[in-house]
């Protein structure tokens, strides 16, 4: 009943949300919604045949059904977008957390790598990365969580000096409360709003950063249905096939607003100042 | 900057840069493949496992890795940034004849960017809440959301493919080849720098000298153009500055695209042939170029700004 009001309260929101879960959902289900079709095997009889009944989005060189492999395609690019942005905001806020915390020598290691990452192109350092770990979807999620945990680091550290000093915290050192519990229920709350704002408005660039590594043949592998190496794939059909890469440039487009959509209407929300 | 600042900043650039070193050495030196391997299927002969292994002991292959990464800096110390295994070129002279091109395309990308989203900041931000904002607003946030690799693919279809206008392939160095990707790169850029111009001239809108003015019967335009943006442009800077990072990064998914021969491009070819000094010498110059136009950015506050001149 509380959900329901709270919803309510914020349509776009619940709208934005309900779209996200719908993405999820096809993801989830791409074989009932996709009818069985496999995204991997064509027929090579089909083979680069234009939008029509028996294929909405066409087909590929090989066969395969663009429309097919555009739903599978989600399920990769959602799981590494959602990897990347759990990684980052974990191993962020907790370096974060410590730097702030305890200062000091933790501090100067911890933020000297981080103004190291800071003054540098993030995509130039993770399309080396990604480049020479060797093309897979696994290495480009490495790549692009290392070169991006840092705003979260930062963040944690600001959120925490602001409250590091304050009397509150020191009654409770004082009264005996140990540095494991200190950070758990001090610290982590008064960072994590803020935090997870970050993320949700996360979400969508970390995904386009994913699908501009497939694109660059840094991340997923051939017969994977991923939209960057699908738009890869159709680039050199441009003049004869253009629905090779319509497709899946306009999925990604359409997630990557959603989750975009999600995020600012989520911030709204929980940050009230920013009205 | 004070004196004192500076140095600090420059020592602080050097310890990045020996850090970036650092990394993308031990980066390629974990990195799958034999060099020796591709240097020689680049030219099409196998020799047997005892002469490669006699050219892995000439080029230093064999030495222990801390030896190599010092060899290899003391080099670029010395301008010399080792020889391409796939070009038979030293690294100097294969990243300076990308480097023109490349900041070629940037500068022009950025005037493109510069020219888009400043005015549509502006008013976007004057009008706010009114019709005009709210279209602004959608078209920016549209903007960020698309993929640029494939804004750039339907460029080319719909200019290049569709109505020949300009070549498919961009690698002539004409202003006609530098357009497309140009554009391309600006229409991100565009719409992320036009939100930061409207938030940066919405808080100096809200200041009380802008309604002290009002109520002195100032004329609008005049406060706009003679305050408010002057006003404004110091976090424009900064964030024009830090937007030369994703500039960068961006450039090299563009020039793959157009196969416009820039550093990216030479950058991510070298990736995928194994060709260790060349991504090495890539990316430092990379974040030298960005280092340095970060640091003129904060220099430039200097005369952007007088009250930083008084702080010393």
């Amino acid at each position: 009943m509380k959900k329901k009001s709270f919803l309510r309260k914020y349509p776009t929101f619940a709208f934005f949300l309900l779209l996200a879960v719908l993405i999820v959902l096809a993801a989830v289900f791409a074989p009932v919604v996709t009818g069985g079709v496999s995204p991997t095997e064509g027929n090579l009889t089909n083979a680069v045949m234009p939008p029509g009944k028996d294929h909405i989005f066409g087909t590929d060189k090989l066969g395969r059904d663009i429309f097919t492999r555009v739903i599978y395609g989600a399920r990769t690019s959602l799981t590494s977008a959602f990897t990347v942005v759990a990684i980052i905001f974990s191993a962020g806020t907790l370096l974060g957390i410590l730097a702030g915390y305890f200062g000091g020598l933790v501090d100067t290691v911890i933020m000297r790598i981080s103004d190291m990452m800071i003054a540098f192109p993030g995509l130039v350092l993770a399309i080396a990365i990604a480049g020479i770990l060797g093309p897979s979807v696994k290495n480009a999620i490495i790549a692009i969580s290392l070169v991006s945990w840092t705003k979260y680091a930062r963040l944690a550290r600001s959120l925490v000096l602001k409250i590091r000093n304050r009397d509150f915290v020191a009654a409770a050192i004082v009264t005996g409360s140990k540095t494991p519990y200190m950070l758990w229920k001090y610290m982590l709350p008064n960072t994590i709003t803020t935090l997870i704002i970050t993320a949700a408005t996360d979400i969508g660039s970390m995904m386009l950063e994913l699908a501009s590594l497939s694109f660059l043949g840094f991340g997923a592998k051939a017969p994977t249905p991923e939209w960057g190496l699908m738009l890869n794939e159709g680039r050199a059909y441009m003049q004869s096939a253009p629905w090779l890469m319509v497709f899946p440039g306009l999925a990604i487009f359409i997630v990557v607003v959603v989750f975009n959509m999600l995020g600012d209407s989520l911030r709204d929300i929980l940050d009230p100042r920013d009205e | 900057m004070s004196k004192k600042q500076l140095r600090n900043r420059l020592l602080q650039m050097i310890l990045v840069l020996v850090g970036i070193s650092f990394l993308t050495f031990i980066l390629t030196y974990m990195a799958p493949g034999d060099p020796v391997r591709t240097m020689y299927a680049a030219t099409g002969v196998m020799p047997s496992e005892e002469e490669m292994n006699q050219v892995r002991e000439q080029m230093g292959l064999n030495d222990p890795v801390l030896v190599q990464y010092f060899r290899w800096l003391g080099g670029c110390l010395h301008g010399d940034f080792g020889t391409s295994y796939s070009f038979k070129k030293t690294v100097v002279e294969l990243l300076l004849a990308r480097l023109w091109p490349t900041l070629k395309l940037a500068l022009l990308s950025m005037v493109i960017m510069l020219a888009v989203s400043v005015p549509l900041g502006m008013v976007s931000a004057v009008y706010k809440n009114k019709w005009i904002d709210y279209l602004v607003r959608g078209i920016t946030f549209f903007g960020i959301s698309i993929p640029n690799f494939w804004v750039g693919l339907m460029l080319m279809l719909v200019f290049c493919v569709m109505f020949k206008i300009f070549p498919v392939i961009c690698s002539g160095g004409d202003l006609q080849s530098l357009i497309l990707p140009a554009v391309t790169l600006a229409i991100a850029m565009s719409a992320k720098y036009t939100r930061q111009v409207r938030t940066a001239v919405l808080e100096e809108l809200n200041q009380d000298y802008v309604t002290g003015a009002r109520a002195r019967g100032v004329k609008e335009w005049k406060i706009l153009w003679c305050n408010v943006f002057p006003n404004s442009l110091l976090p424009l800077i900064t964030m024009l500055g830090l937007s030369i990072g994703s500039l960068l990064g961006g450039t090299a998914v563009v020039e793959v695209i157009f196969s416009y021969p820039g550093l990216g491009n030479l950058a991510v070819s070298a990736i995928t042939s194994y060709d260790y000094p060349v991504i090495q010498g890539y990316v430092l110059w990379v974040a030298i170029i960005y280092m340095v136009i970060n640091l003129i950015v904060d220099l430039s506050y200097h005369f952007v700004d007088p009250r930083m001149r008084e702080k010393r």
